[in-house]
Protein backbone atom coordinates (compact mmCIF):
# COMPACT_ATOMS: atom_id res chain seq x y z
CA UNK A 1 0.00 0.00 0.00
CA UNK A 2 1.20 3.55 -0.70
CA UNK A 3 2.57 5.09 2.46
CA UNK A 4 0.40 7.92 3.86
CA UNK A 5 3.41 10.14 4.31
CA UNK A 6 6.71 9.63 2.58
CA UNK A 7 9.79 11.70 3.48
CA UNK A 8 12.93 11.65 1.36
CA UNK A 9 16.24 13.06 2.58
CA UNK A 10 14.46 15.84 4.48
CA UNK A 11 16.48 18.60 6.18
CA UNK A 12 15.34 21.81 7.84
CA UNK A 13 16.89 24.68 9.79
CA UNK A 14 15.06 27.75 11.09
CA UNK A 15 17.66 30.31 9.94
CA UNK A 16 20.47 29.83 7.42
CA UNK A 17 23.16 29.86 10.11
CA UNK A 18 21.31 27.75 12.69
CA UNK A 19 22.03 24.03 13.00
CA UNK A 20 19.67 21.57 11.32
CA UNK A 21 16.64 20.80 13.47
CA UNK A 22 15.72 17.95 11.14
CA UNK A 23 18.62 16.13 9.51
CA UNK A 24 18.42 13.92 6.43
CA UNK A 25 15.26 12.08 7.35
CA UNK A 26 14.04 9.39 4.98
CA UNK A 27 10.92 7.72 6.27
CA UNK A 28 7.67 6.08 5.18
CA UNK A 29 4.67 6.32 7.52
CA UNK A 30 2.16 3.52 6.86
CA UNK A 31 -1.40 4.26 5.81
CA UNK A 32 -4.33 3.32 8.09
CA UNK A 33 -2.08 2.79 11.09
CA UNK A 34 -1.22 4.64 14.28
CA UNK A 35 2.33 5.97 14.15
CA UNK A 36 4.06 7.42 17.19
CA UNK A 37 6.94 9.81 16.71
CA UNK A 38 8.75 9.33 19.98
CA UNK A 39 11.72 11.17 21.38
CA UNK A 40 12.98 13.47 24.12
CA UNK A 41 12.01 17.15 24.28
CA UNK A 42 13.72 19.14 21.54
CA UNK A 43 14.38 16.17 19.28
CA UNK A 44 12.59 17.80 16.33
CA UNK A 45 9.24 15.98 16.57
CA UNK A 46 7.04 19.08 16.30
CA UNK A 47 9.22 20.53 13.55
CA UNK A 48 8.80 17.28 11.61
CA UNK A 49 5.02 17.51 12.05
CA UNK A 50 5.01 21.13 10.83
CA UNK A 51 7.08 20.11 7.80
CA UNK A 52 4.58 17.39 6.91
CA UNK A 53 1.81 19.96 7.33
CA UNK A 54 3.57 22.38 4.97
CA UNK A 55 3.75 25.12 7.59
CA UNK A 56 7.53 24.98 7.27
CA UNK A 57 9.35 24.54 3.97
CA UNK A 58 12.32 22.18 4.05
CA UNK A 59 15.68 23.40 2.74
CA UNK A 60 16.28 19.97 1.31
CA UNK A 61 14.34 16.84 0.49
CA UNK A 62 10.80 15.91 -0.54
CA UNK A 63 7.50 15.14 1.14
CA UNK A 64 4.75 13.07 -0.46
CA UNK A 65 1.21 12.64 0.84
CA UNK A 66 -0.64 9.51 -0.35
CA UNK A 67 1.99 9.14 -3.06
CA UNK A 68 1.70 12.69 -4.46
CA UNK A 69 4.35 15.35 -3.88
CA UNK A 70 3.32 17.94 -1.29
CA UNK A 71 4.17 20.73 -3.74
CA UNK A 72 1.63 19.27 -6.18
CA UNK A 73 -1.25 20.10 -3.85
CA UNK A 74 -2.97 23.46 -3.47
CA UNK A 75 -3.04 24.93 0.04
CA UNK A 76 -6.69 24.08 0.46
CA UNK A 77 -6.27 20.49 -0.81
CA UNK A 78 -3.64 19.78 1.84
CA UNK A 79 -6.15 20.71 4.53
CA UNK A 80 -8.57 18.18 3.03
CA UNK A 81 -5.93 15.46 3.55
CA UNK A 82 -4.25 16.54 6.78
CA UNK A 83 -5.92 17.57 10.04
CA UNK A 84 -3.90 18.95 12.94
CA UNK A 85 -4.42 18.81 16.68
CA UNK A 86 -1.83 21.34 17.84
CA UNK A 87 0.15 21.00 21.01
CA UNK A 88 -1.40 23.82 22.92
CA UNK A 89 -4.07 26.19 21.79
CA UNK A 90 -4.95 29.21 23.88
CA UNK A 91 -8.71 29.64 23.42
CA UNK A 92 -9.50 32.75 21.41
CA UNK A 93 -12.42 34.66 22.90
CA UNK A 94 -15.48 32.82 24.09
CA UNK A 95 -16.47 30.77 21.06
CA UNK A 96 -18.61 27.85 22.14
CA UNK A 97 -17.72 24.24 21.38
CA UNK A 98 -19.86 23.92 18.26
CA UNK A 99 -18.63 27.25 16.83
CA UNK A 100 -15.05 26.10 17.41
CA UNK A 101 -15.57 22.68 15.84
CA UNK A 102 -17.36 24.32 12.91
CA UNK A 103 -14.08 26.02 11.98
CA UNK A 104 -13.01 22.58 10.76
CA UNK A 105 -15.23 23.22 7.72
CA UNK A 106 -13.05 26.16 6.65
CA UNK A 107 -11.05 24.06 4.14
CA UNK A 108 -14.29 23.47 2.21
CA UNK A 109 -15.61 27.04 2.28
CA UNK A 110 -14.63 29.86 -0.03
CA UNK A 111 -13.32 33.15 1.29
CA UNK A 112 -16.72 34.84 1.54
CA UNK A 113 -18.73 31.70 2.20
CA UNK A 114 -20.29 30.94 5.54
CA UNK A 115 -21.08 27.50 6.95
CA UNK A 116 -24.35 25.93 5.82
CA UNK A 117 -26.75 23.61 7.61
CA UNK A 118 -24.72 20.66 6.26
CA UNK A 119 -21.53 22.02 7.78
CA UNK A 120 -23.22 22.33 11.16
CA UNK A 121 -24.37 18.71 10.84
CA UNK A 122 -20.85 17.53 10.04
CA UNK A 123 -19.47 19.46 13.01
CA UNK A 124 -22.09 18.01 15.32
CA UNK A 125 -21.34 14.50 14.10
CA UNK A 126 -17.66 14.99 14.98
CA UNK A 127 -18.70 16.05 18.47
CA UNK A 128 -20.72 12.86 18.81
CA UNK A 129 -17.75 10.87 17.54
CA UNK A 130 -15.49 12.12 20.34
CA UNK A 131 -18.32 11.90 22.88
CA UNK A 132 -18.84 15.54 23.88
CA UNK A 133 -21.98 16.38 21.91
CA UNK A 134 -23.73 17.37 25.13
CA UNK A 135 -21.15 20.13 25.66
CA UNK A 136 -21.83 21.81 22.30
CA UNK A 137 -23.10 25.10 23.75
CA UNK A 138 -20.39 25.53 26.40
CA UNK A 139 -17.78 28.26 25.87
CA UNK A 140 -14.42 26.64 25.13
CA UNK A 141 -12.55 28.56 27.88
CA UNK A 142 -14.92 27.00 30.42
CA UNK A 143 -13.95 23.42 29.43
CA UNK A 144 -11.52 21.22 31.32
CA UNK A 145 -8.17 20.39 29.69
CA UNK A 146 -9.39 16.97 28.58
CA UNK A 147 -12.65 18.29 27.15
CA UNK A 148 -10.81 21.05 25.31
CA UNK A 149 -8.48 18.50 23.71
CA UNK A 150 -11.50 16.48 22.60
CA UNK A 151 -13.05 19.62 21.09
CA UNK A 152 -9.87 20.34 19.13
CA UNK A 153 -9.80 16.72 17.97
CA UNK A 154 -13.44 17.06 16.87
CA UNK A 155 -12.50 20.18 14.89
CA UNK A 156 -9.75 18.26 13.10
CA UNK A 157 -12.21 15.42 12.35
CA UNK A 158 -14.62 17.96 10.88
CA UNK A 159 -12.00 18.58 8.20
CA UNK A 160 -12.68 14.95 7.14
CA UNK A 161 -8.96 14.33 6.64
CA UNK A 162 -7.33 11.00 5.69
CA UNK A 163 -4.43 11.73 7.99
CA UNK A 164 -4.63 13.17 11.49
CA UNK A 165 -1.53 14.77 12.97
CA UNK A 166 -1.58 15.14 16.75
CA UNK A 167 1.18 17.08 18.47
CA UNK A 168 1.73 15.79 22.03
CA UNK A 169 -1.99 15.04 22.41
CA UNK A 170 -1.69 13.66 25.94
CA UNK A 171 1.11 15.66 27.53
CA UNK A 172 -1.18 18.00 29.52
CA UNK A 173 -3.75 15.38 30.46
CA UNK A 174 -4.24 13.16 33.50
CA UNK A 175 -4.14 9.37 33.00
CA UNK A 176 -7.87 9.00 32.55
CA UNK A 177 -8.15 11.74 29.91
CA UNK A 178 -4.96 10.56 28.22
CA UNK A 179 -6.34 7.03 28.00
CA UNK A 180 -9.55 8.37 26.46
CA UNK A 181 -7.65 10.27 23.74
CA UNK A 182 -5.38 7.32 23.00
CA UNK A 183 -8.29 4.87 22.69
CA UNK A 184 -10.10 7.35 20.42
CA UNK A 185 -7.01 7.34 18.20
CA UNK A 186 -7.24 3.54 18.02
CA UNK A 187 -10.94 3.77 17.12
CA UNK A 188 -10.25 6.28 14.37
CA UNK A 189 -7.60 3.99 12.92
CA UNK A 190 -10.15 1.18 12.85
CA UNK A 191 -12.42 3.53 10.89
CA UNK A 192 -9.70 3.90 8.26
CA UNK A 193 -7.86 7.04 9.32
CA UNK A 194 -4.10 7.35 9.40
CA UNK A 195 -2.95 8.66 12.78
CA UNK A 196 0.44 10.27 13.37
CA UNK A 197 1.18 11.60 16.83
CA UNK A 198 4.23 12.90 18.61
CA UNK A 199 4.92 12.08 22.22
CA UNK A 200 7.79 12.10 24.67
CA UNK A 201 6.11 9.36 26.70
CA UNK A 202 7.23 5.86 25.62
CA UNK A 203 4.24 4.27 27.36
CA UNK A 204 1.78 6.34 25.31
CA UNK A 205 3.51 4.98 22.21
CA UNK A 206 3.57 1.43 23.57
CA UNK A 207 -0.14 1.53 24.42
CA UNK A 208 -1.33 2.94 21.10
CA UNK A 209 1.06 2.76 18.18
CA UNK A 210 1.36 0.16 15.44
CA UNK A 211 4.44 1.86 14.12
CA UNK A 212 7.07 3.81 16.07
CA UNK A 213 9.70 6.31 14.98
CA UNK A 214 12.43 7.08 17.53
CA UNK A 215 13.97 10.54 17.14
CA UNK A 216 16.91 12.17 18.78
CA UNK A 217 18.57 15.50 17.92
CA UNK A 218 16.78 15.84 14.60
CA UNK A 219 17.64 12.35 13.38
CA UNK A 220 15.63 9.16 13.14
CA UNK A 221 17.41 6.51 15.20
CA UNK A 222 14.99 3.63 14.64
CA UNK A 223 11.72 3.16 12.81
CA UNK A 224 9.53 0.09 12.51
CA UNK A 225 6.65 -1.78 14.09
CA UNK A 226 6.09 -1.11 17.76
CA UNK A 227 7.37 -4.53 18.76
CA UNK A 228 10.58 -4.15 16.72
CA UNK A 229 11.28 -0.60 17.78
CA UNK A 230 10.30 -0.41 21.43
CA UNK A 231 13.17 -2.31 23.01
CA UNK A 232 15.16 -1.42 26.09
CA UNK A 233 18.28 -0.99 24.02
CA UNK A 234 16.68 1.40 21.49
CA UNK A 235 14.89 3.47 24.09
CA UNK A 236 17.99 3.73 26.29
CA UNK A 237 19.93 5.08 23.31
CA UNK A 238 17.13 7.54 22.51
CA UNK A 239 16.66 8.95 26.00
CA UNK A 240 20.17 8.50 27.45
CA UNK A 241 18.84 6.76 30.54
CA UNK A 242 18.60 3.05 31.34
CA UNK A 243 15.21 1.82 30.13
CA UNK A 244 13.75 -1.66 30.12
CA UNK A 245 10.72 -2.93 28.23
CA UNK A 246 8.67 -5.72 29.79
CA UNK A 247 5.49 -7.51 28.75
CA UNK A 248 2.48 -7.98 30.97
CA UNK A 249 0.41 -11.17 31.01
CA UNK A 250 -1.62 -9.94 28.02
CA UNK A 251 1.50 -9.37 25.94
CA UNK A 252 1.28 -5.56 26.18
CA UNK A 253 4.50 -3.59 26.29
CA UNK A 254 5.37 -1.70 29.45
CA UNK A 255 8.27 0.73 29.48
CA UNK A 256 10.15 1.01 32.75
CA UNK A 257 12.58 3.86 33.30
CA UNK A 258 15.27 3.39 35.94
CA UNK B 1 -34.93 50.60 15.46
CA UNK B 2 -31.97 52.32 13.86
CA UNK B 3 -34.29 53.89 11.28
CA UNK B 4 -36.60 55.09 14.01
CA UNK B 5 -33.71 56.62 15.90
CA UNK B 6 -32.54 58.33 12.72
CA UNK B 7 -36.01 59.80 12.13
CA UNK B 8 -36.27 60.91 15.71
CA UNK B 9 -32.79 62.39 15.57
CA UNK B 10 -33.86 64.53 12.61
CA UNK B 11 -36.33 66.27 14.86
CA UNK B 12 -33.84 66.95 17.61
CA UNK B 13 -31.82 70.14 17.62
CA UNK B 14 -31.44 73.77 18.62
CA UNK B 15 -33.22 75.40 15.69
CA UNK B 16 -35.73 76.95 15.60
CA UNK B 17 -36.34 76.24 19.26
CA UNK B 18 -34.18 74.11 21.55
CA UNK B 19 -34.57 70.30 21.70
CA UNK B 20 -37.59 69.12 19.76
CA UNK B 21 -38.65 70.38 16.34
CA UNK B 22 -42.36 69.69 15.75
CA UNK B 23 -43.38 68.48 12.28
CA UNK B 24 -45.70 71.45 11.89
CA UNK B 25 -42.77 73.83 12.15
CA UNK B 26 -41.04 71.97 9.34
CA UNK B 27 -44.01 72.52 7.07
CA UNK B 28 -44.13 76.26 7.74
CA UNK B 29 -40.50 77.18 8.17
CA UNK B 30 -38.35 76.82 5.05
CA UNK B 31 -35.18 77.56 6.93
CA UNK B 32 -35.95 74.81 9.41
CA UNK B 33 -36.40 72.39 6.50
CA UNK B 34 -33.03 73.39 5.13
CA UNK B 35 -31.47 72.86 8.53
CA UNK B 36 -32.98 69.41 8.81
CA UNK B 37 -32.16 68.22 5.28
CA UNK B 38 -28.78 69.83 4.67
CA UNK B 39 -27.28 69.98 8.13
CA UNK B 40 -28.94 67.42 10.35
CA UNK B 41 -29.47 64.59 7.87
CA UNK B 42 -25.87 64.38 6.60
CA UNK B 43 -24.64 64.72 10.15
CA UNK B 44 -26.87 61.90 11.31
CA UNK B 45 -25.74 59.68 8.46
CA UNK B 46 -22.14 60.52 9.29
CA UNK B 47 -22.74 59.50 12.92
CA UNK B 48 -24.22 56.20 11.74
CA UNK B 49 -21.28 55.50 9.43
CA UNK B 50 -18.80 56.61 12.07
CA UNK B 51 -20.26 54.33 14.72
CA UNK B 52 -20.63 51.35 12.40
CA UNK B 53 -17.10 51.78 11.06
CA UNK B 54 -15.38 52.18 14.41
CA UNK B 55 -17.25 49.18 15.79
CA UNK B 56 -16.55 46.97 12.77
CA UNK B 57 -12.89 47.98 12.74
CA UNK B 58 -12.64 47.47 16.48
CA UNK B 59 -14.14 43.99 16.22
CA UNK B 60 -11.75 43.17 13.39
CA UNK B 61 -8.70 44.40 15.27
CA UNK B 62 -9.67 42.63 18.48
CA UNK B 63 -10.21 39.30 16.74
CA UNK B 64 -7.14 39.47 14.54
CA UNK B 65 -4.91 40.45 17.44
CA UNK B 66 -6.67 37.98 19.75
CA UNK B 67 -6.77 40.79 22.25
CA UNK B 68 -10.01 42.28 23.60
CA UNK B 69 -8.23 45.49 24.57
CA UNK B 70 -7.18 46.83 21.17
CA UNK B 71 -8.86 49.09 18.64
CA UNK B 72 -7.76 51.36 15.82
CA UNK B 73 -5.45 53.09 18.30
CA UNK B 74 -3.08 50.22 17.59
CA UNK B 75 -1.07 49.93 14.40
CA UNK B 76 -0.46 53.68 14.41
CA UNK B 77 -3.75 54.27 12.59
CA UNK B 78 -5.42 56.76 14.95
CA UNK B 79 -2.20 58.45 15.98
CA UNK B 80 -1.19 58.65 12.32
CA UNK B 81 -4.44 60.36 11.46
CA UNK B 82 -3.99 62.81 14.36
CA UNK B 83 -0.46 63.60 13.27
CA UNK B 84 -1.53 64.08 9.66
CA UNK B 85 -4.37 66.40 10.63
CA UNK B 86 -2.18 68.53 12.92
CA UNK B 87 0.48 68.72 10.24
CA UNK B 88 -2.07 69.91 7.69
CA UNK B 89 -3.51 72.54 10.07
CA UNK B 90 -0.10 74.05 10.80
CA UNK B 91 1.88 73.62 7.58
CA UNK B 92 -0.58 72.95 4.77
CA UNK B 93 -2.95 75.85 5.29
CA UNK B 94 -5.55 73.89 7.24
CA UNK B 95 -8.14 73.57 4.47
CA UNK B 96 -10.63 70.77 4.93
CA UNK B 97 -9.25 68.79 2.00
CA UNK B 98 -5.69 69.07 3.29
CA UNK B 99 -6.66 67.94 6.78
CA UNK B 100 -8.63 64.97 5.49
CA UNK B 101 -6.09 63.89 2.91
CA UNK B 102 -3.17 64.23 5.26
CA UNK B 103 -4.94 62.39 8.08
CA UNK B 104 -5.81 59.48 5.82
CA UNK B 105 -2.35 59.39 4.27
CA UNK B 106 -0.56 59.26 7.61
CA UNK B 107 -2.98 56.65 8.96
CA UNK B 108 -1.93 54.39 6.11
CA UNK B 109 1.72 55.28 6.58
CA UNK B 110 1.18 54.22 10.20
CA UNK B 111 -0.27 50.87 9.15
CA UNK B 112 2.48 50.31 6.58
CA UNK B 113 5.23 51.28 9.02
CA UNK B 114 3.79 48.97 11.68
CA UNK B 115 3.53 46.14 9.19
CA UNK B 116 7.03 46.57 7.74
CA UNK B 117 8.57 46.92 11.18
CA UNK B 118 6.71 43.83 12.39
CA UNK B 119 8.27 41.84 9.56
CA UNK B 120 11.74 42.76 10.80
CA UNK B 121 11.15 41.91 14.44
CA UNK B 122 12.44 38.55 15.52
CA UNK B 123 10.45 37.66 18.57
CA UNK B 124 7.06 36.25 19.35
CA UNK B 125 4.54 35.37 16.69
CA UNK B 126 3.13 37.65 14.01
CA UNK B 127 0.37 39.07 16.20
CA UNK B 128 2.70 40.09 19.02
CA UNK B 129 5.20 41.58 16.57
CA UNK B 130 2.54 43.67 14.86
CA UNK B 131 1.15 44.99 18.14
CA UNK B 132 4.63 45.89 19.38
CA UNK B 133 5.48 47.64 16.13
CA UNK B 134 2.15 49.49 16.28
CA UNK B 135 2.87 50.75 19.79
CA UNK B 136 6.27 52.00 18.61
CA UNK B 137 4.84 53.77 15.58
CA UNK B 138 2.04 55.32 17.67
CA UNK B 139 4.54 56.68 20.19
CA UNK B 140 6.56 58.16 17.35
CA UNK B 141 3.48 59.87 15.93
CA UNK B 142 2.39 61.12 19.35
CA UNK B 143 5.78 62.77 19.76
CA UNK B 144 5.43 64.32 16.29
CA UNK B 145 1.96 65.64 17.13
CA UNK B 146 3.42 67.15 20.30
CA UNK B 147 6.13 68.94 18.33
CA UNK B 148 3.56 70.35 15.90
CA UNK B 149 1.35 71.57 18.75
CA UNK B 150 4.41 73.24 20.24
CA UNK B 151 5.17 74.98 16.96
CA UNK B 152 1.56 75.92 16.22
CA UNK B 153 0.30 79.48 16.44
CA UNK B 154 -1.42 79.42 19.86
CA UNK B 155 -4.18 81.81 18.78
CA UNK B 156 -5.12 80.54 15.35
CA UNK B 157 -3.85 77.00 14.82
CA UNK B 158 -3.68 75.42 18.26
CA UNK B 159 -7.46 75.70 18.86
CA UNK B 160 -8.07 74.02 15.49
CA UNK B 161 -5.77 71.15 16.35
CA UNK B 162 -7.26 70.74 19.80
CA UNK B 163 -10.78 70.80 18.44
CA UNK B 164 -9.94 68.23 15.77
CA UNK B 165 -8.32 66.01 18.36
CA UNK B 166 -11.44 66.24 20.51
CA UNK B 167 -13.54 65.11 17.59
CA UNK B 168 -16.97 66.13 16.37
CA UNK B 169 -19.38 66.12 13.47
CA UNK B 170 -20.48 69.75 13.43
CA UNK B 171 -18.91 70.51 10.04
CA UNK B 172 -20.32 67.54 8.12
CA UNK B 173 -22.07 68.30 4.84
CA UNK B 174 -23.42 66.16 2.01
CA UNK B 175 -20.10 66.57 0.25
CA UNK B 176 -18.27 64.95 3.17
CA UNK B 177 -20.63 62.00 3.04
CA UNK B 178 -19.88 61.58 -0.65
CA UNK B 179 -16.16 61.72 0.10
CA UNK B 180 -16.15 58.96 2.69
CA UNK B 181 -18.77 56.68 1.16
CA UNK B 182 -16.60 55.21 -1.64
CA UNK B 183 -14.08 54.07 0.98
CA UNK B 184 -16.30 53.21 3.91
CA UNK B 185 -18.99 51.27 2.04
CA UNK B 186 -16.70 48.74 0.28
CA UNK B 187 -14.55 48.30 3.39
CA UNK B 188 -17.56 47.58 5.58
CA UNK B 189 -18.96 45.22 2.97
CA UNK B 190 -15.67 43.27 2.89
CA UNK B 191 -15.61 42.98 6.67
CA UNK B 192 -19.27 41.99 6.71
CA UNK B 193 -18.89 39.32 4.04
CA UNK B 194 -15.73 37.84 5.56
CA UNK B 195 -17.13 37.87 9.09
CA UNK B 196 -17.20 34.11 9.63
CA UNK B 197 -13.59 33.98 8.49
CA UNK B 198 -12.69 36.32 11.38
CA UNK B 199 -13.33 33.44 13.80
CA UNK B 200 -10.70 31.50 11.89
CA UNK B 201 -8.21 34.36 11.71
CA UNK B 202 -8.49 34.77 15.49
CA UNK B 203 -6.79 31.39 15.90
CA UNK B 204 -3.04 30.85 16.16
CA UNK B 205 -1.11 30.88 12.89
CA UNK B 206 -0.43 27.13 13.04
CA UNK B 207 -4.08 26.23 13.53
CA UNK B 208 -5.40 28.69 10.96
CA UNK B 209 -2.85 27.33 8.47
CA UNK B 210 -3.85 23.74 9.18
CA UNK B 211 -7.46 24.74 8.48
CA UNK B 212 -6.50 25.80 4.97
CA UNK B 213 -6.24 29.55 5.53
CA UNK B 214 -3.39 31.79 4.43
CA UNK B 215 -3.44 33.68 7.73
CA UNK B 216 -0.94 36.43 6.90
CA UNK B 217 -2.55 37.49 3.65
CA UNK B 218 -6.15 37.18 4.81
CA UNK B 219 -5.44 39.17 7.96
CA UNK B 220 -3.79 41.87 5.85
CA UNK B 221 -6.91 42.22 3.69
CA UNK B 222 -9.07 42.63 6.78
CA UNK B 223 -6.63 45.09 8.36
CA UNK B 224 -6.48 47.24 5.22
CA UNK B 225 -10.26 47.32 5.01
CA UNK B 226 -10.59 48.27 8.69
CA UNK B 227 -7.85 50.88 8.48
CA UNK B 228 -9.11 52.49 5.29
CA UNK B 229 -12.61 52.85 6.70
CA UNK B 230 -11.31 54.16 10.03
CA UNK B 231 -8.99 56.66 8.36
CA UNK B 232 -11.83 57.93 6.18
CA UNK B 233 -14.29 58.54 9.01
CA UNK B 234 -11.65 59.81 11.44
CA UNK B 235 -10.39 62.31 8.86
CA UNK B 236 -13.87 63.89 8.88
CA UNK B 237 -14.79 63.45 12.51
CA UNK B 238 -11.51 63.74 14.39
CA UNK B 239 -10.53 61.48 17.25
CA UNK B 240 -13.57 59.64 18.56
CA UNK B 241 -12.39 57.52 21.44
CA UNK B 242 -13.62 54.30 22.98
CA UNK B 243 -16.27 53.32 20.43
CA UNK B 244 -14.01 50.78 18.73
CA UNK B 245 -13.02 49.35 22.08
CA UNK B 246 -16.31 49.22 23.96
CA UNK B 247 -18.88 48.39 21.30
CA UNK B 248 -17.37 45.00 20.33
CA UNK B 249 -17.44 44.05 24.02
CA UNK B 250 -21.08 44.95 24.33
CA UNK B 251 -21.84 43.05 21.12
CA UNK B 252 -20.06 39.94 22.39
CA UNK B 253 -21.82 40.15 25.73
CA UNK B 254 -25.22 40.37 24.10
CA UNK B 255 -24.72 38.08 21.11
CA UNK B 256 -21.96 35.62 22.05
CA UNK B 257 -18.49 35.41 20.58
CA UNK B 258 -19.30 34.26 17.03
CA UNK B 259 -18.16 36.98 14.61
CA UNK B 260 -21.06 36.03 12.33
CA UNK B 261 -23.22 37.87 14.85
CA UNK B 262 -20.84 40.30 16.53
CA UNK B 263 -19.82 42.04 13.29
CA UNK B 264 -23.30 43.11 12.17
CA UNK B 265 -24.46 43.44 15.79
CA UNK B 266 -21.47 45.61 16.64
CA UNK B 267 -22.04 47.83 13.59
CA UNK B 268 -25.63 48.31 14.66
CA UNK B 269 -24.79 49.05 18.30
CA UNK B 270 -21.93 51.34 17.27
CA UNK B 271 -24.20 53.32 14.96
CA UNK B 272 -26.81 53.72 17.69
CA UNK B 273 -24.20 54.64 20.29
CA UNK B 274 -22.50 57.34 18.22
CA UNK B 275 -25.82 58.69 16.95
CA UNK B 276 -27.07 58.95 20.52
CA UNK B 277 -23.90 60.65 21.69
CA UNK B 278 -23.97 63.06 18.76
CA UNK B 279 -27.59 63.94 19.44
CA UNK B 280 -26.55 64.85 22.97
CA UNK B 281 -23.50 66.71 21.66
CA UNK B 282 -25.52 69.04 19.46
CA UNK B 283 -28.68 69.37 21.52
CA UNK B 284 -27.95 69.60 25.21
CA UNK B 285 -26.08 72.88 25.30
CA UNK B 286 -26.44 75.90 23.06
CA UNK B 287 -22.78 75.41 22.20
CA UNK B 288 -21.42 72.19 20.74
CA UNK B 289 -20.01 69.54 23.07
CA UNK B 290 -17.14 67.80 21.25
CA UNK B 291 -18.38 64.31 20.38
CA UNK B 292 -15.08 62.69 21.36
CA UNK B 293 -15.55 63.89 24.93
CA UNK B 294 -19.01 62.34 25.15
CA UNK B 295 -18.06 58.99 23.62
CA UNK B 296 -15.03 58.80 25.92
CA UNK B 297 -17.03 59.76 28.98
CA UNK B 298 -19.85 57.33 28.32
CA UNK B 299 -17.44 54.71 26.98
CA UNK B 300 -15.32 54.91 30.12
CA UNK B 301 -18.39 54.49 32.31
CA UNK B 302 -19.42 51.41 30.33
CA UNK B 303 -15.85 50.14 30.56
CA UNK B 304 -15.87 50.41 34.34
CA UNK B 305 -19.18 48.63 34.59
CA UNK B 306 -17.75 45.84 32.38
CA UNK B 307 -14.65 45.65 34.58
CA UNK B 308 -16.73 45.42 37.74
CA UNK B 309 -18.70 42.47 36.39
CA UNK B 310 -16.96 39.33 37.57
CA UNK B 311 -17.57 37.34 34.39
CA UNK B 312 -15.09 39.42 32.42
CA UNK B 313 -13.93 37.92 29.17
CA UNK B 314 -10.26 38.43 29.97
CA UNK B 315 -10.43 35.85 32.69
CA UNK B 316 -9.23 32.39 31.69
CA UNK B 317 -7.33 33.59 28.67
Amino acid sequence: MTPAVSLTDLAFRYTPTAPDVVQNITLDLPSRAVTAILGPNGSGKTTLLHLILGLLTPQQGRIALNGTQHTGYARREVSHILGLVPQEEPPAFNLNVLETVLLGRAPYLKLLQRPSERDYTTAFRSLEQVGIADLWARPVPALSGGERQLAVLARALTQEPDILLLDEPTSHLDVNNARQILSLMRDLRTQGKTIVFTTHDPNAAAATADYVVLMRQGRVLYAGTAHETLTGEHLSATYDVPIEVVRDHLGRLLVVVY
Amino acid sequence: MLLLTILLSLLLGRYPGPYFTPLATLRENALARTVVLNLRLPRILAAVFLGATLAAAGTTFQLIFRNPLVDAGFLGVSQGAAFGASLAIVFLGGTAAAVQGSAAAFAFVGLAASYLMAQRLRLGDWVLRLVMAGIGVSAFYAAGTGVIKYLADPLKQLPDITFWLLGGLWAITWRDILHILPVVAPALIIIYLMRWRLNLLALQDTTAFALGAVPGRERLVMLIAATAATAAVVSKAGQIGWVGLIVPHIARRVLGADAQLTVPGGMFIGALFVLGCDNLARTVLSGEIPLGILTSLIGALVFFSLLLRNDLELKKR
